[in-house]
C-alpha cells in the first residue's frame, strides 16, 4: 500500500489518502511512518507558527500523529481529504493542550441536526484532488486576499484583531475575506467541471 | 423545518474553522452548524483551505528520535483501544443526562421547553433536561440559565426563556450580543427570528425583541458586556440590572 504506482507524474502528491487507509485497515507501520514523513514537519512548522516553542510543538505533533494512529478507522475520503482531516484533528489538539479550552463541535449522529442535502455522486476524488485545486487557486489570488487568509489561520488571532494589528478597518478585512472566499469557490468550480 | 434565514458571517465561521474562537462563541457558532447545512458547508472549505495552508508551510524539520518515541507510544497498549468520545472533549456523563422523548421530532417548533430538542454541542454544555435547569426570572416573562462555557474572557453564556407574546425591554449593547434561536421566534428592528437563526448585536442596535404570540422563544446568547436599557424606564433601572 505505501508503494506508489510508477506511472504517476513526478509532481503527483502521494496519496496520504490510501496510507491513512492502510493505518486503518492493516495497522500498517510503514504507511504510518510515510504519513509522519510527510506531515510531522509541516504540522511542527503550523504549531510553531501559533506560538508553540519546537519541543512543545514536537510534543504536540506526536499527540497529534497518535490521534491519527487510533482514529485511522474514522477516517472518510468522502468527507474530507487527509490534509483537510489531519489539520482539523491538529487544530483541535492545539486548542485543546496550549489554549486549554474544549472544543465544541456537531456530533454528526445527533437526532437534532438538521441533515445535508443528499449528495448525488461519490466526492472522494473530487475531495482528494481539492487540496492540489485550492493551492492552485490561491496562488492566483491577489497578495492582499492570501496574505489575510494565511494570517487568519497562522496567526493566534480571530480576524477582527487582525484588523486592528494590520490597521485596516475591519469592513476592509471582511471584504477582503469575502472576495478571497468567492474567488476560491468560484476556481474550485470551475476545476471540477 | 426551514433551514435558517439568518447565518453567522463568513469571518466568524472562518474563525471557528481556523479554531480561533473562545469557547462560548465556538459554542454558539456550533450549534448554529448542526442547525444549518449551508453554513457547516462553508466551514467544510475553510477547513479544507486550513489542510490546503497546512500542506503548503515551509517544513520545520523534527529532531531524529520523534518517530521514535512515537513509535513507543502507539506500543503502549492504550493506544490501541478504541477511541472514546471524551476525547471528542464531549462530556458524556453530562450529555447523557438529556434523553430524547419519543416522537421528539414531530413536537419541535409548537412543544414546550421540556421537549425542544437541544442540538449537539450545546447539549453536552447543559447539567440537566432543560425543564429541570435553575432557572430564574430577570423580568417578567423572561427568565435565564447561565451556562459555563469556559471560565476565561469576558463571556456571559445563557439560556433565554421568553414566554409566548413577551416583550422585553429596549436595550442596545455595550459590547456585543450574539443570540442563537432554539426554538419558537422572535421579532425585532432587525427582522423575524427562529429555530438555527443566528444573529450579532453591537452598539449600534438599538431594538425591542419581542417573543411571537404561542409556545415559549428559546435562546442562547453569548454577551461580552452587559446590555444597556434604553427605553424612558430602562434608562433610569439600568444601573441596577444586569442582563
Amino acid at each position: 500500500m505505501t508503494d506508489r504506482p510508477t506511472d504517476l507524474p513526478p509532481d503527483t502528491p502521494p496519496p496520504h489518502n490510501d496510507l491513512i487507509l492502510a493505518v486503518a485497515r492493516d495497522r500498517d507501520r510503514v504507511a504510518f511512518g510515510a504519513l509522519f514523513g510527510h506531515f510531522a514537519p509541516r504540522l511542527k512548522a503550523y504549531l510553531m507558527r501559533l506560538g508553540a516553542d519546537s519541543a512543545t510543538a514536537e510534543e504536540l505533533v506526536q499527540e497529534v500523529m497518535v490521534m491519527v494512529w487510533r482514529r485511522a478507522e474514522t477516517f472518510d475520503p468522502g468527507q474530507a481529504n487527509a490534509s483537510t482531516w489531519i489539520y482539523t484533528i491538529a487544530r483541535n489538539k492545539r486548542i485543546d493542550s496550549l489554549r486549554r479550552q474544549r472544543r465544541p463541535e456537531i456530533d454528526p449522529d445527533d437526532p437534532a441536526l438538521v441533515p445535508d442535502e443528499p449528495v448525488a455522486a461519490d466526492r472522494t476524488v473530487e475531495l482528494a484532488q481539492q487540496g492540489a485545486r485550492l493551492r492552485a487557486a490561491l496562488a492566483q489570488l491577489p497578495p492582499e486576499q492570501a496574505d489575510l487568509l494565511r494570517l487568519a489561520y497562522f496567526e493566534d488571532l480571530p480576524h477582527s484583531a487582525i484588523a486592528a494589528k494590520r490597521n485596516l478597518p475591519l469592513g476592509t478585512v471582511k471584504s477582503r475575506l469575502r472576495l478571497a472566499m468567492d474567488r476560491l469557490r468560484r476556481l474550485l468550480k470551475d476545476d471540477a467541471l | 423545518m426551514m433551514p435558517p434565514c439568518h447565518h453567522p458571517d463568513e469571518g466568524l465561521l472562518l474563525d471557528y474553522a481556523s479554531g480561533h474562537l473562545a469557547e462560548p462563541i465556538a459554542l454558539i457558532v456550533a450549534t448554529h452548524l448542526a442547525l444549518c447545512p449551508r453554513c457547516r458547508s462553508q466551514v467544510a472549505t475553510f477547513e479544507a483551505l486550513g489542510g490546503a495552508l497546512l500542506e503548503e508551510a515551509p517544513p520545520e524539520p523534527v529532531s531524529a528520535d520523534c518517530l521514535k518515541s512515537l513509535f513507543a507510544r502507539l506500543d503502549d497498549p492504550r493506544c490501541g483501544a478504541a477511541e472514546t468520545p471524551s476525547d471528542n472533549g464531549a462530556d458524556d456523563a453530562r450529555s447523557a443526562t438529556i434523553t430524547v422523548p419519543a416522537g421528539f421530532a414531530a413536537a419541535v417548533g409548537g412543544a414546550d421547553t421540556d421537549t425542544i430538542m437541544v442540538p449537539q454541542p450545546l447539549r453536552s454544555y447543559l447539567e440537566a433536561p432543560l425543564a429541570r435547569l435553575d432557572w430564574h426570572s430577570v423580568y417578567p416573562g423572561i427568565d435565564e440559565v447561565r451556562l459555563d462555557a469556559g471560565g476565561q474572557g469576558p463571556f456571559t453564556t445563557r439560556l433565554l426563556r421568553l414566554r409566548g407574546g413577551t416583550k422585553t425591554p429596549r436595550h442596545s449593547h455595550r459590547g456585543t450580543e450574539m443570540t442563537l434561536v432554539l426554538n419558537g421566534a422572535y421579532l425585532d428592528e432587525l427582522g423575524r427570528f427562529a429555530r438555527g437563526d443566528f444573529v450579532g448585536y453591537d452598539g449600534t442596535v438599538d431594538h425591542r425583541p419581542h417573543a411571537e404570540s404561542g409556545g415559549d422563544c428559546l435562546c442562547l446568547t453569548v454577551t461580552d458586556a452587559p446590555l444597556r436599557l434604553t427605553g424612558r424606564i430602562g434608562r433610569l433601572l439600568d444601573p441596577f440590572i444586569h442582563f
